[in-house]
């Protein structure tokens, strides 16, 4: 179908909104890549089956994550003039007594994490009710989505459409309000008033460093030279963080909408995703997408016959860390090995190729169409005085919700992790949040009423980074995390600049020596003038910004450094140098379950008689402590 | 698989002769091969009119290449932030061990299994994750590891 004119996107949305909801059932598979890691993928090929040997009168679909993943896979029913029930943890084995009862018209009690009594189309004027009337029975008593504890905070902007539609189906896209701020942009408004909009609404760059967006689009405007690059930097490196892997997955026009509206503010016709070659299911879907887009029209020549013209290449990425930094993102595409260069002259100017080039991240793009669509003064609205918007989280690590969530800036870190994440599990104590990836910094309890915006958390010495929360329980040892953050760096530095390269190395060996119970506490001053020497002497924010792990550990956990210097323990029991394991005689039962597991046959003893282990052989793996479900392996 | 010309072509003939199609012409030929056959290189580097010294410098500064042949099976397992939390390193020491991998990374004598590091697969919530060929599995611990490897042993 070719969209060329309002007519045609009004007449595409129609058509599309048909197919959203129409007027048979429909069930809803999350087959995003978390889905599928859950066994979604089997759930849907089994409605879907069932549905076709049935000839069932329904629809049914696969759709993107919408965000609760510690629940995968979830399954949607949305009946006609019924509130849209989810449910949670349908793996394969369920999915069938699920379909019998689904396939008669019966809304099952079992498995229902929550209800949704409307779909408010963030985009598209107004929101949509399910139902009329009052319900009854046990729906009357189901969860909304927004009394969820896990969902109340919540405010999906970038993640409108995840979990709402079918990505590869560009009607879905439109139907919710999609490629209509396009139109406006391209048939009604100048690329200026396009930059003072975004401008104006305070959006700020969400892959890590928050420039403003609007800023950056009018250097590039500005600057000299032809043709100008508008790119997009999906290479999310961030261990711990996969918003942009979710965004791509569940909704990729908006992406493509997003970049549309940048590159003709900017004045480009020429565009860049360069997507993680880690990512297989996001590399597919964004290739339909665009190919959709193109036979559509709404990416190639004249689009919305205005002349305008605009297309999009994919480039993998050769899984380096280094390639998110824009220069070196840049040589990447260029087919170069992704060394950073120094930005004296910057990017906006001469980018790729020499020609100016503007690099926004995943999130980013999303956020345009709705801030064209719902204007800079909708947006202003939410957020904080220097952090508008939203921002999308991944909340993984000890905490018993794990998913990704899009919260208003400004929201405090002690109610994501114990509100929305409902608080770590088996009863641990929260002990920091890791943020911004292994360039941001842990952020302990003491400070966990912080406002998390961009100014707030740099104050504390992390950054926003592009929004990975990995929550940390008292089962963490901040010398080890150090450690791990140091190997990520190490291993990812490119080598071009000395104190990064060597900085580092030495920075991980008084780490080692730490963790080995070695060392003085003269070694932390070391630290911290190699942390500076790294910071100052590296040209990319890789190098700059590499020390902050060390920095933020050994400023808020600072007696947990010196209880392995000095008393050569482990408080978390995790630096194998300085633990031990032992078997407590009267809590083992002699299930022998241990001595099966035990790589080194370290642990002897009878069937159900106390255990005993050989410490000399011990290799410290944790597999009796893994198994031993009575807890009588202990470890200090 | 071995190394033809008729391979290589098929590869080749969908890029113009630029340098910038260098990655992506090496990645088709470690999507064909799994790893970067020294001729394929030599054939890449020819018809794209860049040095051999490039190429190489590019196969080994990115991840995504390997110079050594792979296993039948790619076990990829995860030691992002997510799961290196969740006890990560010890599943891996264990697939190590099983393995009987000696290096860090590496490939089994009987090359059936490729086992290496991956810094965040994107499925955190699932932690601790592997991948193997395009299955991920999760909330993985030593125990489920080893009976990973034994069904793709005696698949």
């Amino acid at each position: 179908m070719q969209i060329t004119s309002i007519d045609d996107l009004q007449k595409a949305k129609g058509t599309g909104l048909n197919q959203l909801y129409p007027d048979k059932p429909k069930i809803l598979v999350g087959m995003a890549t978390c889905g599928r890691a859950a066994g979604a993928q089997r759930v849907y090929d089994l409605l879907h089956k069932k549905a076709q040997q049935e000839h069932w009168d329904g629809v049914v679909e696969k759709t993107g994550c919408i965000g609760f993943c510690y629940k995968e896979p979830l399954v949607d029913a949305i009946f006609p003039g019924k509130p849209r029930i989810t449910y949670g943890e349908v793996t394969p084995e369920i999915a069938g007594a699920l379909w019998e009862e689904l396939a008669a018209g019966r809304i099952p009690e079992k498995q229902i994490m929550a209800r949704l009594d409307m779909d408010d189309m963030v985009l598209n004027g107004g929101p949509r009710k399910f139902f009329k009337g009052k319900l009854k029975g046990f729906l009357a008593k189901t969860p909304r989505y927004e009394d969820l504890d896990f969902f109340k905070l919540q405010r999906h902007i970038a993640m409108r459409n995840c979990g709402f539609i079918d990505p590869d189906n560009l009607l879905h896209y439109i139907a919710r309000g999609g490629y209509f701020p396009l139109y406006t942009t391209l048939t009604t408004m100048t690329p200026e008033e396009v930059i003072n909009v975004v401008t104006f609404a305070g959006l700020r760059g969400r892959g890590g460093g928050g420039f403003p967006t609007g800023v950056k689009w009018a250097s590039c405007r500005k600057a000299q030279g032809w043709p100008k690059y508008v790119l997009c930097n999906a290479d999310e490196g961030d261990p711990g963080a996969y918003m942009d892997r979710s965004l791509i997955e569940g909704d990729p026009h908006a992406i493509l909408e997003g970049m549309l509206i940048g590159a003709y503010a900017i004045g480009s016709s020429e565009g860049y995703i360069y997507v993680r070659a880690e990512y297989p299911l996001a590399v597919k879907t964004l290739q339909r997408a665009i190919l959709s887009a193109r036979e559509a029209g709404l990416l190639g020549e004249n689009i919305f016959g205005t002349g305008f013209n605009f297309d999009i290449k994919l480039n993998l990425g050769g899984g380096a860390f280094v390639c998110g930094e824009s220069t070196a993102l840049m040589a990447s595409i260029e087919g170069k090995p992704g060394e950073p260069r120094a930005k004296y002259v910057h990017t906006v100017d001469k980018g790729l190729w020499n020609r100016p080039s503007n690099l926004n991240n995943v999130e980013t793009w999303a956020n345009v169409p709705v801030i064209i669509g719902k204007g800079a003064d909708w947006y202003r609205d939410i957020g904080t005085e220097g952090s508008k918007g939203t921002k999308i989280f991944s909340l993984v690590g000890q905490v018993k919700n794990v998913g990704l969530v899009e919260v208003p800036m400004g929201v405090s870190i002690k109610d994501l992790v114990m509100q929305v994440g409902g608080g770590v599990p088996e009863n641990r104590e929260f002990k920091a949040i890791q943020i911004g990836g292994p360039s941001g910094g842990c952020i302990p309890k003491e400070h966990w009423d912080l406002p998390i915006d961009f100014d707030s958390l740099w104050d504390a010495g992390a950054i926003m980074g592009s929004g990975g929360m990995i929550v940390m329980d008292n089962s963490t040892c901040m010398v080890d995390v150090a450690k791990f953050f140091l190997d990520f760096l190490i291993d990812e530095s490119c080598g071009k600049c000395i104190p990064c390269r060597l900085g580092l190395k030495r920075m991980r060996e008084i780490l080692e020596e730490f963790s080995a119970g070695k060392g003085s506490l003269a070694d932390l001053d070391e630290m911290e003038s190699l942390s500076e020497a790294v910071k100052d002497g590296s040209l990319c924010a890789l190098g700059g910004s590499a020390p902050n792990p060390v920095l933020t550990t050994l400023r808020y956990f600072r007696e947990e450094y010196e209880a392995h210097i000095l008393q050569q323990k482990c408080p978390a029991a995790v630096c194998k140098e300085l633990i031990t394991y032992t078997i407590n005689p009267e809590l083992c039962n002699g299930c022998t379950a241990c001595v099966a597991e035990c790589p080194q046959d370290a642990i002897t003893g009878d069937k159900k008689k106390p255990h005993s282990l050989d410490t000399s052989l011990c290799i410290k793996c944790g597999a009796c402590f893994e198994v031993c479900k009575f807890g009588a392996v202990a470890v200090a | 698989m071995s190394v033809t010309f008729k391979a290589l072509e098929n590869i080749l003939e969908h890029y113009p002769p630029s340098s910038e199609h260098l990655i992506s012409a090496l990645q088709d030929v470690q999507a064909k091969f799994k790893y970067l056959p020294p001729e394929a290189m030599t054939a890449v580097c020819d018809h794209l009119g860049v040095p051999l010294s490039r190429g190489w410098a590019v196969a080994t500064f990115y991840k995504t290449f390997s110079l050594e042949p792979q296993g039948e099976h790619d076990v990829a397992v995860c030691l992002g932030t997510a799961c290196h939390v969740r006890g990560a390193h010890n599943v891996y020491e264990k697939f190590r061990r099983e393995l009987e991998i000696t290096g860090q990374e590496g490939t089994t004598r009987d090359l059936k299994f490729s086992l290496r590091q991956v810094r965040c697969l994107g499925c955190c919530s699932m932690a601790p994750v592997a991948q193997v060929d395009e299955e991920i599995h999760g909330n993985l611990s030593q125990r489920k590891a080893g009976h990973l490897l034994r069904t793709y042993r005696t698949r």
